[in-house]
């Protein structure tokens, strides 16, 4: 006979987070300290010093003492200790404590900060507050997730999905680490750019800056020059449409022509992947630029005068469809091959034309999927940071500007609010347009029934033009990278060609000394930051998105679409608008993280968590439902069903969720370059740096480097994934990356 | 150590459930379910007897009412906390498992230790006729094997009911005869409770001690295999299970339960099953029409197909089309021909009009 969880009187998990909860008041050091994963404060002070003692000892000594009420919860919680679950009383004393808890330390915790009061009106009520507090650190934090997991314990108690603890709390946690590290940062933004400069709140001021000339003017149609939004949105428009049109090239000559090397062209996909987004601009420069080889070449033979053609929009154009193509080819290609053969081959047998075929039947099913890669361009764009900070010379948009809002002499955060939320506006609507509008039209006919048709060949008259247009498009491709490596092993590019490896040695000699390896290349330090920062952010990618997937396709709950939404919202949030909303939010209490590492790592699991979330919903879907359902009659619980049937199931995706995070880490600039600090500096940023000293021949080796290193990555784990197929259900179930 | 049964009864009480806002896919169900008895489900797509296995199973939970295993109100409760497994239409077995793994999963769950996992698990796969293939890894079986080892699985536990969801439905039909055998005989030597949920009558007939047939979220009759075959409560049920000819007739007179019908002038004498004089419907099964009986209806051949072991006739007359099943393959009747159709002795039976 099984033994019924609902009767038990003692539950571990609940023990757990109790025993956690007051750890984390009488342990673990109440505030931040400098460096999180020193444990310096152990020996120093600990734990009477007020920078390290624990909620317990600052109370007991008489500080903080705003802290005490915690003290009521966390007995609350013990009375729920040796009751079943049935019991009204467990779920009511767990709802309670937790709710008063997490209540009361958020409220707190924007109430008092480092100059005490955070509002006059708190000030008028109490009087002045002679303390001041500091960020949240280890033991308000643990103390945080302790009153959380008891609160949605208490929820599951009283019934919520069957009473599945671990699906409440999976739901309880993504819900607020989303709203902490998506909403709030955004929400924070927002109301900076209504801030005055005295700190007081004016529409006026919202007004003045949205209204400016500068974002919105419109004077390049007599030949001045407009406003940085409509450059943007010009820009986005016309790499949408071009790289959607290119993408659909190439999935056509893969999927519909005799072409023999598709391998090779799908190969092209990856390159996005692993190439940090700026390092196209630099190769254009080394091929266009002033003293660029062609520039070169053509004002040597032919006597035209090189010029600064390249910088403004079109080398931003040329640079993101270079950049960006490859992303239309990766969602068009299952788009052009989801297209069921079957109907094109009915149309066939009803005497259609090739031609008619392929203009009837074929580009009408193609066409949600069309509309969705120029979404994705025009997104991408949109949010690209790097190519405009390389090439744009004049032609400013939105996302340099408001970093220059921010870094610049100018320094103000109001501007660069107001920046940010009309890039929002702009990547929202295309987000928004792109789920409610196509979410719901898709044609592709994947249908579990076997498809056993061939797709037929491209029209004669179509086939030409685009194998002549993708060869060219590949060629150029090709000629790019090998720039990138070239440029990479020149002394100074236009002026001095010859060969060298000086570039490489600046940037990452060693020596081996008696103490060791000293690491005395320039580069090191932010490669080993980078690399740190990566694979600490990759699992923990991962884990948040599996554990998303999960709760979307495997469970029902109330609120779900909105939670979906929530969680793949900073897909379409601009790294630019996530940098600058996370200094806004985070360099003050009660979460006080700017110039760590800690921030770096939580901006790039959320802006990668979507690309998780993904990956996961697409290879639980192939897992049969049923599995999952009979693990449960056999009497294991949620958390064992996920950890023993569905993760091992999911092996590849896994890996494959991890291994591109952490690529997509090594490669992010965007919001990198708000984020980082003397100490905790990125391989990206530092190249960007470079750069912009005209040091091109070193960012152009720490590229390189870059994407060597990242290849092997992506190789290793296709190599690893290949072998991890388990049986035949999964040889279906393998994720491209 | 043998697997043992620990059989308990199921009992539905006013149970619905509503998918959504309005999809009723149970309307407010009553049923008993005896421990030891195999009781099939059966009912055409969408008849909602899926959702009442899986509501058994704490799958879904049900929006109003109450559900008993044994004396328990499981009704709140979820799949993991209720005693009840299930051999699932795809199978599920786990296919990062071996054979052996997917036997023992449910077995780690339920408080044994490794040893008596073991044998548990060996006696399992030796009971459906698998010993010795507990090292293999599910896709190295054929789909017959596949399906005895979901059934080894659900089977160790020793679950108050056991239940399966069209579990012959991926098997090709020779196979279907015998892991139906097996079951019914599984079950029999165990005395389990199993409900089985099928939409195929004659499987049905086969294997059950009683059927539910369903039909709109409802429950449309329940009774043994003969009850149900032979005396159908109404059209529906007798057109479901097995085909019946539904004619209409006329009650010219009841005498105690004995009722005289007419059908276009013929009469015949049959149980009145309590209706009363008036319009009526009589159902009869193919095989009880007697074809060039002495007295009968005459009727025309619109068609006679050969089918190998027997004739298969449509009949028509101005009052009915009728299909009939002839045994007789040597002298077939001919197209066109005239013959007097007779009702058999048992059988036929009388319905409430409409």
């Amino acid at each position: 006979m099984r033994q019924l969880t609902s009767e038990r009187t003692t539950h571990p998990v609940l023990i757990f987070w109790i025993i956690v909860g007051w750890a984390g008041f009488l342990l673990l050091p109440w505030y931040g300290i400098e460096d999180f994963f020193t444990f310096e404060w152990l020996i120093d002070g600990y734990p009477f010093d007020e920078d390290y003692a624990p909620a317990g000892f600052l109370i007991a000594q008489g500080e903080k003492l705003w802290l005490a009420p915690l003290i009521i919860p966390l007995v609350l919680s013990l009375f729920a200790l040796g009751k079943p679950k049935t019991h009204p009383a467990f779920s009511r004393f767990l709802i309670l404590a937790g709710a008063l808890g997490f209540g009361w330390l958020i409220i707190q915790g924007f109430a008092i900060g480092i100059r005490g009061f955070n509002a006059d009106w708190l000030r008028a009520l109490f009087g002045d507050l002679d303390d001041r507090q500091f960020g949240m650190g280890y033991g308000a934090l643990i103390c945080a997730a302790s009153f959380l997991f008891l609160f949605t314990q208490g929820i599951a108690a009283r019934g919520a999905i069957n009473g599945d603890v671990f699906v409440v709390s999976s739901i309880g946690g993504i819900v607020v680490i989303v709203t902490a590290f998506v909403f709030f940062p955004i929400a924070k933004m927002l109301t900076a750019a209504f801030i005055t400069e005295d700190g007081g709140y004016s529409a006026e001021v919202f007004a003045s800056k949205f209204f400016d000339d500068r974002l919105w003017g419109l004077g390049c149609l007599s030949g001045a020059r407009c406003g940085v939004a409509w450059n943007s949105l010009f820009l986005a428009v016309l790499v949408g449409l071009i790289t959607t049109v290119l993408g659909l090239i190439f999935a056509l000559v893969v999927t519909r022509s005799g072409f023999r090397h598709k391998r090779a062209l799908r190969a092209l996909t990856v390159l996005p992947i692993i190439t940090p987004p700026f390092v196209i601009g630099l190769a254009l420069i080394l091929l266009f630029g002033l003293s660029g080889s062609v520039t070169v070449f053509f004002a040597d033979v032919i006597g035209i005068q090189p010029t600064r053609w390249l910088y403004g929009l079109p080398g931003v154009l040329i640079a993101q469809t270079l950049a960006f193509t490859p992303i239309a080819f990766l969602v068009l290609i299952g788009v052009v091959e989801g297209v069921s053969p079957s109907m094109e081959e009915a149309a066939q047998t009803l005497r259609a034309s090739k031609w008619q075929v392929f203009k009837t039947i074929s580009l009408p099913l193609m066409r949600p999927g069309l509309a969705n890669a120029f979404l994705l361009g025009f997104i991408e764009s949109m949010a690209d940071f790097g190519n405009p900070l390389v090439l744009g010379g004049n032609f400013d948009v939105l996302s340099t500007e408001i970093f220059f809002a921010i870094v610049g002499a100018q320094y103000d955060q109001g501007k660069a609010a107001v920046l940010a939320m009309v890039l929002l506006c702009f990547t929202l609507g295309a987000f928004y347009a792109q789920r409610f509008w196509l979410g719901k039209k898709s044609y592709t006919t994947v249908s579990g029934k076997g498809d056993s048709g061939v797709h037929p060949q491209m029209p004669r008259a179509l086939s030409i033009p685009v194998l002549a247009l993708a060869m060219l498009w590949a060629v150029f491709t090709m000629v790019v990278y090998a720039m990138i490596f070239y440029g990479s092993v020149v002394e100074l590019w236009g002026v001095n060609n010859t060969l060298t490896f000086k570039h490489y040695v600046t940037a990452f000699s060693f020596r081996i000394e008696e103490a060791g390896i000293r690491w005395s290349g320039a580069a090191w330090d932010s490669f080993w930051t980078t690399l740190k920062i990566a694979a600490t952010a990759a699992p923990l990618t991962a884990i948040v998105g599996l554990i998303t997937a999960y709760l979307l396709t495997r469970q029902t709950f109330a609120g779900k679409n909105a939670f979906e939404f929530g969680t793949m919202l900073s897909f379409a949030i601009p790294g630019t608008v996530i940098g600058v909303s996370y200094i806004l939010a985070f360099n003050v209490p009660p979460i006080e993280i700017t110039g760590t590492g800690i921030i770096l790592v939580v901006s790039f699991i959320f802006r990668n968590m979507p690309v998780g979330v993904r990956a996961g919903i697409a290879s639980m879907s192939q897992l049969d439902k049923s599995l999952d359902e009979s693990s449960l009659t056999l009497g294991a619980n949620s958390w064992q069903t996920f950890r023993r049937i569905i993760l091992p199931l999911l092996r590849p995706a896994i890996l494959a969720a991890l291994v591109y995070s952490f690529v997509r880490a090594m490669t992010a600039i965007s919001a990198v370059i708000f984020l980082v600090s003397a100490e905790y500096d990125m391989a990206t940023s530092y190249i960007i740096g470079r750069v912009e000293n005209n040091d091109y021949g070193l960012a152009i080796a720490y590229s390189t480097t870059l994407i060597f290193v990242m290849l092997a990555a992506v190789g290793a784990m296709q190599l690893i994934v290949g072998r991890t197929e388990i049986g035949r259900r999964m040889s279906q179930s393998r994720t491209n990356v | 150590m043998k697997i043992n049964s620990k059989a308990a009864p199921v009992s539905f009480r006013n149970v619905t459930k509503v998918y959504g806002k309005d999809v009723v896919a149970v309307d407010d169900i009553n049923l008993e379910i005896e421990a030891g008895k195999l009781v099939t489900l059966l009912g055409p797509s969408g008849c909602g007897k899926t959702t009442t296995l899986r509501m058994i199973a704490g799958l879904e939970m049900a929006t109003k009412g109450a559900i008993f295993i044994g004396d328990r109100d499981v009704t709140l409760l979820p799949a993991t906390d209720r005693d009840v497994s299930m051999v699932f239409q795809s199978y599920a077995l786990f296919p990062h498992m071996s054979v052996m793994e997917n036997v023992s999963y449910g077995l780690g769950f339920s408080g044994f230790d490794k040893s008596e996992t073991r044998d548990r698990a060996r006696q399992g796969l030796e009971l459906v006729g698998l010993k010795g293939y507990g090292g293999r890894l599910p896709s190295e079986l054929s789909g017959g094997q596949q399906q005895r080892v979901a059934v080894a699985r659900a089977l160790v536990l020793e679950p108050q009911v056991l239940l399966f969801d069209e579990p012959l439905s991926n098997l090709d039909a020779k196979l279907r005869r015998q892991v139906r055998e097996d079951i019914r005989e599984i079950q029999q030597n165990l005395g389990l409770t199993v409900v089985y949920v099928t939409h195929d009558q004659e499987e049905a007939l086969a294997v059950s001690d009683e059927i539910v047939v369903m039909r709109n979220a409802g429950i449309a009759q329940i009774g043994s295999p003969r009850d149900l075959y032979d005396a159908p409560a109404d059209r529906f049920v007798a057109d479901f299970i097995g085909e019946a000819n539904i004619i209409p007739c006329e009650i010219t007179s009841v005498d105690g339960d004995k009722a005289t019908i007419d059908i276009a002038g013929f009469h015949h004498s049959l149980p009145a099953r309590g209706l009363p004089v008036g319009a009526a419907q009589l159902a009869v099964r193919p095989t009880r029409l007697v074809l060039g009986a002495t007295e009968g209806l005459p009727m025309e051949v619109k068609k006679a197909t050969y089918v190998g072991s027997r004739m298969e006739y449509t009949l028509t007359a101005p009052f009915a089309t009728l299909f009939a099943v002839s045994e007789d393959v040597d002298t077939p009747l001919d197209v066109g021909a005239t013959v007097t159709v007779g009702l058999a002795r048992i059988g036929p039976v009388l319905l409430a009009a409409g």
